[in-house]
């Protein structure tokens, strides 16, 4: 795979029956402290060999600064096919744990699903769907040089099934939690719990990282800042039982979200929560999660909450920052969001860079007093759960996921019945002469009747177990030869082997677009006028997604999307040139050998400098780095003058920035510059620059120019266009 | 439950006057005495899935361990464990595992174990 090629979504499902993944286990990155550019980072870990940085990173030297923690990102659009491309721009980004959210309904499944189906919120979970995203990542991990985690979930009625197939494909972490089951999915609690001792059992064998289900009861909740002291309830049932059943301290991960969200007082709530739960599960790992309890469908919101989350995170800790995106408030994630949510948790975290050697928090006073009273209400919860005769009695009582702030109950807790629930009564005692002749079982097993010691590996009955014959695997392609990624990809198949696009936000050729407006009216007013928009425009399932009012009367912001119906082939396209730079090294010689010097300043009424000063001065990287000499001479310079002293000073470049372009005057004043010159008879010696944002170097060179330079020109790009302007004119 | 106010600060005089480690402590005894009931019944316990997941080990199918598991189930097989039914009569009849499980596909062949585990 090469950097500048797409990735062939028919190679990787070419042969996949005989594919194996690389490794098995879950990867901790490799943290460690580092100078990068100009600054010494601690909370960081190794650089990426490919990856693409922050925006604003280009005036830094292009750094691009990873933190300590593995970064998720969530990514189920229902298509595994296209969620494939998107990993591999999110790994670029900075993700090294990719979650794969499993589609409507799949834990009610009583057995694995095979096949690659579409799935609905999320991606149906089969060997051949993980089996081709894991041998995607297999190549992505190389491409960035970073081991890539992913990850699924093991729950339902299937759970033990589907932590086969995940150590069996190489997934590198899943999501583990009975009380998930029984308090969200309605799936019988016995059951629950049974299936979960042998599903953690083959997660420790296989080194997968658990994550808990603690942040549903966040997330369903009537207000979830109360729900505190049963988060830690949560927390310590499974992690304490993942323990104990083999599971190493360091692959069980809590997942945690700060409860509350603004307009609620954020901090103050969640601040003293994370400190109660980082103190009473010293010995776990945290998996930081985003809040979405309280997400709407505007995008900045939704982000200034997650960066309280990610100083949560740095005030406290975090081993995986989960992340969330933006637009998950309004539709199942997109791209760019994807995107734009891993450049949040690396700007944030990396901006928060040691933080907390420069703090320490108060030994006294509202924020220990709270984090005490937060495990004192978890203790009392746990007492009053043995005292009513264990968990699945407590669980009968209701009380899980009551409203209340415990020890205050609302009596509108979750209850489920012991008998009750989706696989109720299937579940069987053991006979004296149970044996199940496999590696990582739980509970148990009479082995010795064929004549093995107690603690020997089952599987030697059998000579191994697909764990070490991977051989034995029986691969399932396709069940249903309507609904398969196949067909699939070859209704899309334009978008891939011809040379024609469309826009997309999700999948290839969907065609989304979106359109921001604003309309001088009230919100009902601007939601109707803005479908309207869409029809003039032709967009077809137009839907306003985002509507915020700017003030009652005076305006109103809509977002909307709509489907564009046309294709774009990019053989018709004409592509803005790009200039072949000249070394640095080069430039430097070539200056040093061949004095420049350069006329330069902001022309006709025009006070902007900024712009111009950048591409000059040596402290931005401008043109006098490499030894041009310039002289400077201001703003609203008349056009005459640029001429007159380039004769007096014999100079060689007239650089002269254009920002105002009202009615065309800068082209205008591109053209009296170029006249004037050819009037004093010194065009021939002279090379004419114009520059401003809206300038196009096309036109420019109509006007005159011998070149235009517009938004984003550094001073090497000026450098490099000079001399090799220069070198054409006096070495040939 | 039954709704109820707030009585923290009546229940939680017994915690008062410990330290924070103490209290740590205390909740990770509380911890283990909520699960190691349900990590006991777990150990003599079986279930469809643990017993599908088994076969899966042991080289089926995920279908083949469906379609076994609810064989077993419905003639009272699967206490002593699916891969144990398998193992047995590839056992008996000296053939590899995977032909032993495409034979007991056969409803005929499952009783025949049936007889074997009485």
């Amino acid at each position: 795979m090469t950097i500048n090629e797409k990735l062939d979504i028919r190679a990787i499902l070419n042969d996949l029956e005989h594919y194996r993944p690389k490794r098995r286990g879950w990867v901790w990155r490799n943290q460690k402290p580092m100078d990068l550019g100009a600054f010494h980072y601690v909370q960081a870990s190794a650089s990426l060999k490919n990856s693409i940085p922050l925006p604003s990173a280009r005036h830094l030297g292009n750094i691009d600064p990873q933190p300590d923690a593995t970064i998720t990102t969530e990514i189920a659009s229902g298509r595994f096919e296209d969620d494939i491309r998107r990993m591999r721009m999110a790994a670029w980004h900075g993700a090294d744990h990719i979650m794969v959210i499993r589609t409507a309904g799949q834990s009610h499944m009583d057995g694995l699903l095979e096949g690659t189906p579409q799935g609905v919120g999320g991606v149906p979970i089969t060997r051949k769907q993980v089996r081709a995203q894991r041998k995607a990542l297999d190549l992505i991990e190389e491409e960035v040089g970073r081991p890539i985690n992913y990850h699924s979930y093991v729950s339902g009625v299937a759970g033990p099934e589907i932590a086969v197939m995940f150590v069996e494909e190489g997934v590198n972490g899943a999501h583990q939690d009975p009380q998930y089951n029984v308090l969200y999915r309605n799936i019988n609690m016995i059951r629950s719990f049974v299936d979960a001792c042998e599903s953690k059992k083959i997660m420790a064998f296989g080194g997968l990282a658990q994550i808990d289900g603690a942040h549903n009861a966040n997330a369903t909740a009537r207000d979830a800042w109360k729900v505190m002291p049963e988060l830690l309830v949560q927390h310590a049932i499974n992690s304490r039982m993942s323990e104990k059943i083999g599971i190493r301290p360091d692959l069980i991960c809590l997942s945690t979200v700060p409860p509350a969200a603004p307009p609620s007082p954020d901090l103050k709530l969640n601040l003293p929560y994370a400190l109660a739960l980082r103190e009473l599960m010293s010995k776990y790992k945290m998996r930081a999660q985003m809040n979405t309890k309280y997400m709407d469908s505007s995008t900045r919101e939704a982000t200034v909450t997650h960066v309280l989350n990610l100083l949560i995170s740095r005030l406290t800790s975090a081993d995986i920052q989960s992340t969330i995106t933006p637009d998950e408030g309004r539709n199942v994630p997109w791209h760019v969001y994807n995107i734009e949510a891993l450049d949040t948790a690396k700007q944030a975290m990396m901006g928060m860079d040691d933080l907390m050697s420069m703090l320490e928090f108060k030994k006294d006073g509202y924020l220990v007093e709270t984090k005490r009273e937060i495990q004192e209400r978890a203790i009392l919860m746990m007492e009053e759960i043995i005292q009513l005769g264990g968990y699945f009695k407590a669980v009968e009582e209701g009380m899980f996921v009551d409203s209340g702030y415990y020890p205050e109950r609302m009596g509108d807790g979750i209850v489920r019945k012991m008998d009750g629930g989706i696989g109720a009564h299937s579940i069987l005692k053991r006979a004296d002469d149970y044996l199940a002749p496999v590696p990582a079982h739980y509970g148990y097993n009479n082995i010795t009747q064929y004549g093995l010691k107690k603690n020997q590996d089952p599987s030697i009955l059998l000579g191994g177990s697909t764990f070490d014959h991977p051989e034995w695997i029986q691969y399932i392609d396709e069940l249903d030869e309507n609904d398969n990624v196949n067909i699939r990809l070859n209704d899309t198949e334009t978008y891939r082997s011809t040379t024609k696009i469309k826009p997309e936000v999700q999948w290839l050729g969907d065609g989304v677009v979106t359109l921001d407006l604003f309309f001088p009216t009230d919100s009902d007013t601007a939601e109707a006028a803005a479908l309207v928009v869409a029809k003039n425009m032709q967009l077809k399932q137009a839907e306003v997604i985002h509507k915020e009012m700017l003030h009652p009367a005076e305006g109103t912001r809509i977002q909307l999307k709509g489907v564009v119906s046309f294709d774009i082939d990019t053989k018709d396209l004409v592509l803005k040139e790009k200039e072949d730079l000249l070394s640095d090294d080069f430039i430097f010689e070539y200056v040093k050998n061949h004095p420049i010097k350069v006329i330069a300043g902001t022309g006709g009424s025009d006070e902007h400098s900024v712009g111009m000063r950048e591409v000059l001065d040596i402290k931005h990287g401008g043109i006098e780095k490499y030894g041009i000499q310039y002289q400077y001479l201001g703003t609203s310079v008349p056009i005459e003058k640029f001429i007159d002293a380039a004769i007096e000073t014999d100079a060689d470049v007239i650089m002269i920035s254009l920002i105002i372009s009202h009615d065309d005057i800068h082209y205008k004043n591109m053209e009296k510059l170029h006249h004037y010159a050819i009037e004093k008879g010194v065009r021939h010696k002279l090379i004419l620059l114009a520059g401003g944002t809206q300038v196009t170097p096309e036109l420019a060179r109509q006007y005159g120019m011998d070149q235009g330079f517009g938004r984003g020109t550094k001073g090497k790009h000026v450098a490099s266009f000079i001399v090799k302007r220069h070198m054409a004119m006096y070495e040939n | 439950m039954k709704p109820r106010n707030d009585d923290f600060n009546e229940r939680r005089k017994h915690l008062k006057s410990m330290t924070d480690q103490e209290l740590k402590v205390y909740f990770e005894q509380l911890t283990d005495q909520i699960i190691d009931p349900m990590l006991e019944l777990a150990q003599d316990h079986t279930t469809p899935a643990i017993e599908r997941s088994v076969l899966m080990r042991m080289g089926f199918s995920s279908l083949e361990a469906k379609t076994l598991t609810e064989k077993m189930m419905e003639h009272h097989l699967l206490a002593h464990g699916a891969g144990h039914v398998v193992f047995k009569y590839a056992k008996t009849y000296n053939i590899p595992i995977r032909e032993a499980g495409m034979r007991l596909m056969d409803t005929s062949e499952i009783m025949k174990m049936v007889e074997v585990f009485k």
